[in-house]
């Protein structure tokens, strides 16, 4: 899987990077509307992540370049506007998802590997960690074949874990994630633990292999052995 | 008082006084004209009479006015020779009128053959007691024509001049900064008038001026902060996940990420706060209200769960009304964790959705300062609040053209949202 970083911002583009190449994907980053030009008349990628405020251009005349020379990239634009109009009009050009900023590497990840998902929609949908199997489509989820009854927060949480599997998720990420747009007005994300720990009694009792892990404070992480 | 009744009220003072003074002056002054006239009519007769004894002698014997107006009597020479004309006024008494009226009279002395006669002439006076009334009553009326004069001038004329004033008045009444409304300025030929408009108008390009860029610097600098704070907190969660850090640093890290989170939830409250006033935002829809409602209670069931608040649902209207579905949204959510948020654990907030609105309503054990509550940074001092919420849901309500209010009553803190 090959992804493109278009961003100006040096440390943010190395933040993302990073971030991507522990998923294993071939990342390359570049930082400017010239650069991001050159690279995408040569190249295929499957996913272009799009900075719109670069200093020689509006990312969204790359998007409109990439869309009129019908490439079939994938494009989640990464904005620091966070505008409705930009975002409306971004997937009016034909983006596959916008990212406001600032934003957590869990939900970068997430939101990639979404979109590299539905691309290849026709093959898998299933997502299996260790003894667990995630149907993507019907949201169902079965532990050494046997099924496991969640509702729907749980199944989230867990999807959005299995997805940053051995990476830590902070409480606000998976709040603002799964609680929605109108969660991240509240201030205190303690809420979270329960069905955590819902979760975590499901799981045991099922004998599943995965483990959901405390990290002191910040958040989350699930472990797969 | 009015500008116009001001002038009026002023001039009527004044003018009581000038008329008065006026009055005064022109009385002695017409007094001393007609003595002075009486004066030589006599001293005419007098001459006239004294060629008439030379002729007809008889009249030298007349001691009695009767139906003529002279007495010519006798006198001594050494009282003649020490003897000056002199005028005085005097009372004679008067068959018309039946009374003593005031006359001018004339003595003088005179010599034919001789013989000293002495000679008074008399002509009837003006009556002053009459003239002063007469003089009284012309100058209530002039005072009071002039009276009215000057209202209907300063109705008519006044009004008409200060037409612009009143204009510009009226429309700065009306202007709001926040609103952006233009003043339309009335073409004036006055020079006062014409700077006046000139300065509003130079004050007010430069008022809405400095508000719209202090507007834009906020949503600037919140801008700015978007990239260094994502950066931050970025470096700090790939530090606390690649680091095998123990616990107590890991535990550091988590409070710096958190208070990082912290400023990132304000920097874009305030982002939305600049956005929501500097009429972002303008799609609009129809909102079906309760189901908004409902699908919030549904969002926020597991924050009230572990703040243990229940969240009960009235519904006694559907309320469907036309605004933008993304503040719609911030709106009743920050209602809704305000009141979660500030609800004693083991109680219950209600919401209930009426014809009249629809009310958020959670005990409360003493009444928030209702002029403070809507202001930025100015509501409750709990930890980990931006302060911003309820300025924000205020924002909102009016960008909604809706309105939002705060009661205390029966131990209950309500706000309700008016359609």
């Amino acid at each position: 899987m090959k992804i493109l970083i278009i961003e100006d911002e040096k440390d943010m583009r190395q933040n993302m990077q990073a971030t991507l190449e522990k998923e294993n994907f071939l990342v390359e980053p570049v930082a400017t509307y010239k650069e991001a030009m050159s690279k995408i008349g040569v190249y295929d990628y499957d996913c272009i992540l799009l900075d719109i405020g670069l200093p020689d251009g509006n990312g969204l005349e790359i998007l409109k370049t990439l869309k009129e020379k019908g490439y079939s990239d994938s494009v989640i634009i990464v904005s620091a506007k966070d505008s409705i109009d930009d975002k409306v009009h971004g997937l009016e050009l034909g983006a596959d998802d916008y990212l406001p900023k600032p934003f957590h590497m869990a939900e970068l990840n997430a939101r990639v590997k979404a979109v590299l998902r539905r691309r290849k929609m026709e093959g898998n949908n299933l997502l299996e960690i260790a003894n667990v199997t995630i149907n993507i489509n019907n949201h169902q989820v079965s532990v050494d074949g046997e099924s496991l009854e969640l509702n729907r927060k749980e199944f989230d949480v867990l999807f959005y874990l299995c997805t940053n599997q051995n990476r830590l998720v902070s409480k606000s990420a998976l709040a603002e994630h799964v609680w929605g747009d109108y969660i991240d007005q509240t201030d205190n994300f303690d809420f979270i633990y329960s069905q955590i720990k819902n979760l975590r009694k499901k799981l045991c009792d099922k004998n599943a292999e995965i483990e959901i892990k405390a990290v002191y404070g910040i958040g989350y992480k699930l472990l797969v052995p | 008082m009015k500008l116009l009744n001001y002038t009026t009220t002023y001039f009527a003072v004044i003018l009581i006084f000038l008329l008065g003074l006026w009055a005064l002056i022109f009385y002695f002054e017409i007094l001393d004209e007609i003595y002075d006239s009486m004066d030589d009519g006599l001293d005419n007769q007098k001459m006239l009479i004294i060629r008439q004894a030379k002729e007809d002698p008889s009249i030298l014997s007349k001691n009695a006015f009767e139906d003529g107006n002279y007495i010519i009597t006798s006198t001594t020479p050494q009282h003649s020779r020490s003897f000056t004309d002199a005028y005085r006024d005097t009372l004679m008494f008067m068959e018309n009128e039946d009374e003593y009226e005031p006359v001018r009279l004339l003595e003088s002395v005179f010599q034919q053959n001789g013989q000293y006669y002495k000679i008074k002439v008399v002509t009837s006076m003006v009556e002053e007691d009459d003239l002063r009334k007469e003089l009284f009553f012309s100058l209530i009326w002039l005072y009071l024509g002039l009276i009215l004069t000057i209202l209907v001038l300063n109705n008519v004329l006044q009004k008409k001049a200060w037409k612009p004033f009143y204009k510009l008045l009226h429309q700065l009444e009306k202007f709001s900064i926040e609103k952006d409304r233009k003043i339309k300025f009335e073409t004036t030929k006055i020079e006062e008038f014409k700077l006046l408009n000139e300065r509003v108008d130079r004050l007010l390009k430069k008022s809405v001026e400095s508000y719209k860029s202090q507007k834009e610097f906020i949503e600037n600098a919140s801008h700015e902060l978007q990239t260094p704070l994502a950066i931050s907190i970025n470096k700090l969660e790939l530090m606390a996940e690649n680091a095998n850090l123990p616990p107590a640093q890991m535990e550091e890290l988590g409070t710096v990420l958190h208070s990082l989170e912290r400023l990132t939830r304000l920097n874009r409250s305030l982002l939305l706060l600049s956005r929501i006033e500097n009429r972002q935002f303008e799609a609009k829809e129809n909102i079906a209200w309760n189901d908004l409602v409902k699908q919030i209670i549904t969002e926020f069931e597991d924050f009230a769960e572990h703040q243990q608040v229940k969240i009960s649902l009235t519904e006694e209207a559907h309320i469907e009304h036309t605004g933008n579905k993304d503040l719609a949204g911030i709106l009743v959510s920050n209602l809704l964790k305000n009141a979660i948020f500030h609800t004693p654990s083991g109680t219950a907030v209600e919401i209930k959705i009426s014809a009249k609105g629809i009310e958020f309503i959670n005990p409360g054990s003493a009444p928030l300062e209702k002029s403070k509550i809507f202001s930025r940074f100015k509501g409750g001092e709990k930890e980990d609040s931006t302060g911003l919420g309820l300025a924000i849901s205020k924002a909102i309500v009016e960008k909604m053209n809706m309105d939002l209010t705060y009661n205390y009553t029966s131990q209950n803190h309500i706000f309700t949202i008016f359609f």
